[in-house]
């Protein structure tokens, strides 16, 4: 033996648990025009910097400041907004629809809600969203149906999704919205591959996805920046660093000693470092990846930074795994609050249009319910039992067909 | 018309979807300039260009799931894994993804991909280049799974592959790329030339997925074989003197139940035959279907011939290997019953 001390194993573990104060002094918040915005088509060895900032907008005082600056119309700022709020609205009145026992599970995006949004307002109908269950945001900002999201959630006779989906892991192609799944993490090279193909055609189409951080971990995701970075895909690829996988923190992941975004410097891709809940920072960095993509200029990694509010799903208490109020603590805010403020600073809102905003929405939302509720809750209602055995195949073989003579539908 | 082997057919058969169908492209390990570890997409990027025939990246799952969101932009990618040993890596993208995408997004995205990938023994590759994994994508809804035997079938089944909307895993039994086996280590190997199969037209034509082939007619037995057993099972109907039916299922997914059943009410015996280890393989599907359908009829149990439940060995091989003997053997039990 030698002199050395004998080996250890470290295991990350988060600085609070429940019943500590909450700690975020591990997240630097750096001044909202700290960040230098370069070319878009500046080759990558001169923008190794990038990944381990933070780019932001939105000072304390709710002005857009810096280079960053997307300098956005009041109006399309304002229906971003609603974007938010109606997501928020949305979350509320299913989650509660969850408790009531009107279906079998629901996530909220709680906290996220600038990430869909504001790439959805970046990117066009043409283009591809791949998805987590965590952007429904996007399909919010892009006037899907809200009823066709309540029947999907309820799986009833008129859910677009034939009863065949766990709530919330929409579809919606017509929206740009790919087919979402409960595997995390195996669409990140689907959006690859879908901008490869944009490219081998001439196209003029991108895509975006988006992966959590816990995903980052899989092999899906180093093998989708391979695969963006070799072919030099027309692609946005978005980490959503919400903190919290179920209940590990983000250092299990493997944020303790780099950012996410700098994982791009192995693949030699452009990593962008982002306040996540600056609507203004996450259109703006969108918009340069976008641009980028656009001009055969490749792939983009853009680490959003941003705090998961609520549990994972309806199925966690986070009040097991961290302190209770640590939301309150999250150092960079909330995204509704945020751009709320931008705009009454600048005098384009106010608390009484922001109040009959809630109010607007909440009673969409309310309505949308109580369509879906006519048609059938859980278990009420279904779709078709012929629906089970469609879509397997374009044609069924001999297998379905006995089997759906079996169950005599 | 041109006589080729399998190789040959299974170029041919990219070469002609390349030039018909500008959706089509393929990608995969070292197929691009070199044309592939066994020559299958050999001169292709040459000539149909960089873009329609290129290298990947060792990454099976990658190149996958690249396929898949391809496919879901409207392209019909064929790409290759380069051993039907290293595809593992993409059984995650071939099952939750390509099996269930049309399903579960109730019909707005679909999966038009073919998967290449020579499988099989016989060659001396030890554990890592033999392994016959059909069984375990025959059991996924969703996916269609298809084993030609020879290069006509090769050459209209991978075409109908390739046009065919649903994911096709394209298992290629590497060792009749160049010539029919027929299990016996101790001869030497024949050529396709003088095989009739391998007079293939030169340009589009397709072999239907779920239509099997009787490839001998016989009363006495049925012996249902798909890939290179197709070739041992021949050789020990000849040697046995035994006159069996063999039929050739060319697809496992979908199946030609009805060729099967349509045989075995007649011969009343049945030796089901594959390369795979025996148990939880395809053969206990098949041994099932048959038994489920056609108990009235047999008049003996039916046999399983496969590969013994070991790791793939090398300096076993020819005891592992399945060969005539151990196919007459099992006719022969069948008769007796």
């Amino acid at each position: 033996m030698s002199n050395r001390p004998r080996l250890t194993l470290h295991v990350p573990v988060p600085k609070v648990r429940p019943g500590d104060r909450p700690d975020f002094s591990h997240v630097a918040v750096p001044a909202a025009d700290a960040m230098r915005r370069p070319d878009v088509l500046d080759a990558e060895p001169g923008l190794r910097d990038m990944p381990y900032g933070l780019i932001r907008v939105l000072d304390e005082g709710g002005r857009a400041v810096g280079a960053w600056n997307p300098r956005l119309d009041p109006a399309l700022l304002r229906r971003g907004l609603r974007a938010m709020v109606l997501t928020r609205a949305f979350d509320t009145r299913m989650f509660q629809a969850h408790r009531q026992g009107k279906t079998s599970f629901f996530m909220t995006s709680t906290g996220e809600e600038a990430l869909g949004a504001a790439t959805s307002m970046v990117l066009g109908r043409e283009d591809m969203c791949f998805p987590t269950y965590r952007i429904v945001s996007y399909l919010m900002a892009r006037d899907y149906p809200l009823l066709d999201m309540v029947n999907q959630i309820y799986s009833n006779a008129a859910d677009p999704l034939k009863g065949r989906q766990l709530p919330i892991l929409y579809s919606a192609r017509e929206y740009g919205f790919y087919s979402l799944s409960g595997n995390v993490g195996s669409r990140f090279g689907h959006a690859v591959g879908w901008a490869m193909a944009s490219a081998y055609k001439g196209d003029d189409r991108i895509a975006i996805s988006f992966i959590g951080e816990g995903t980052t971990a899989e092999g899906d995701f180093h093998e989708a920046l391979t695969f963006a970075s070799v072919y030099r895909a027309p692609v946005i690829l978005c980490i959503t660093n919400n903190q919290w996988a179920i209940s590990s923190f983000q250092g299990i992941a493997g944020g303790e000693e780099t950012t996410f975004a700098a994982r791009a410097i192995g693949y030699g891709l452009p990593g962008l470092r982002v306040d996540g809940n600056d609507f203004l920072a996450v259109h703006a960095a969108t918009q340069w990846a976008a641009e980028r993509a656009r001009s055969n200029g490749g792939a983009t990694l853009i680490e959003f930074v941003t705090y998961r509010a609520a549990g994972h799903s309806t199925s966690d208490d986070p009040g097991r795994y961290r302190p209770a109020d640590e939301a309150a603590h999250w150092p960079l805010g909330d995204p509704v609050l945020r751009l709320k403020a931008h705009l009454v600073a600048c005098g384009e809102w106010s608390e009484q249009q922001h109040e009959a905003l809630e109010s607007e929405c909440r009673e969409a939302v309310r309505a949308a319910a109580k369509q879906g509720e006519a048609v059938g809750t859980l278990g009420q209602s279904k779709p078709d039992t012929r629906e089970m055995f469609e879509d397997v195949y374009k044609q069924p073989d001999w297998r379905i067909v006995e089997q759906r003579r079996e169950l005599g539908c | 018309m041109a006589t080729m082997n399998m190789v040959r057919a299974i170029n041919s058969a990219l070469d002609v979807m390349l030039a018909r169908d500008p959706d089509v492209l393929i990608f995969g390990e070292d197929v691009g300039y070199f044309g592939g570890v066994f020559r299958a997409t050999d001169g292709l990027a040459e000539k149909h260009g960089l873009t329609r025939c290129f290298d990947a990246p060792i990454s099976e799952g990658g190149i996958v799931a690249t396929a898949i969101g391809m496919g879901a932009y409207g392209l019909r990618p064929v790409v290759e894994i380069q051993f039907a040993d290293y595809i593992l890596p993409a059984y995650d993208q071939l099952v939750s993804e390509a099996a269930r995408l049309r399903y579960r997004s109730g019909g707005e995205f679909w999966s038009p991909i073919t998967v290449r990938s020579p499988y099989g023994g016989g060659i001396f590759g030890g554990q890592t280049h033999s392994s016959s994994p059909e069984a375990i994508f025959a059991h996924v809804s969703g996916l269609k799974t298809v084993i030609p035997s020879n290069p006509f079938d090769a050459k209209g089944l991978l075409i109908a592959a390739i046009e065919d909307d649903d994911p096709v895993i394209f298992l290629e039994p590497k060792r009749i790329y160049n010539g029919p086996f027929d299990g016996r280590f101790d001869r030497p190997v024949g050529t396709w030339a003088q095989h009739p199969a391998s007079e293939v037209p030169d340009g589009h034509y397709t072999v239907p997925l779920g239509k099997a082939a009787t490839v001998r007619a016989g009363a006495a037995v049925t012996v249902l074989a798909y890939g290179t057993m197709v070739h041992v099972a021949l050789s020990a109907v000849e040697e046995s003197g035994i006159d069996a039916e063999v039929i050739d299922l060319r697809s496992i997914v979908p199946l030609d139940l009805d060729a099967i059943l349509h045989s075995v009410r007649r011969t009343r015996r049945c030796v089901v035959v594959h390369e795979a280890s025996r148990f939880a393989g395809f053969g206990g599907e098949l041994s099932s279907l048959v038994q489920e359908r056609c108990f009235y009829h047999l008049e003996a149990p039916i046999e399983r011939v496969a590969g013994w439940d070991t790791p793939y060995p090398h300096a076993f091989e020819r005891d592992y290997f399945v060969g005539p003997a151990r196919i007459i053997a099992a006719m022969q039990r069948t008769l007796k019953g």
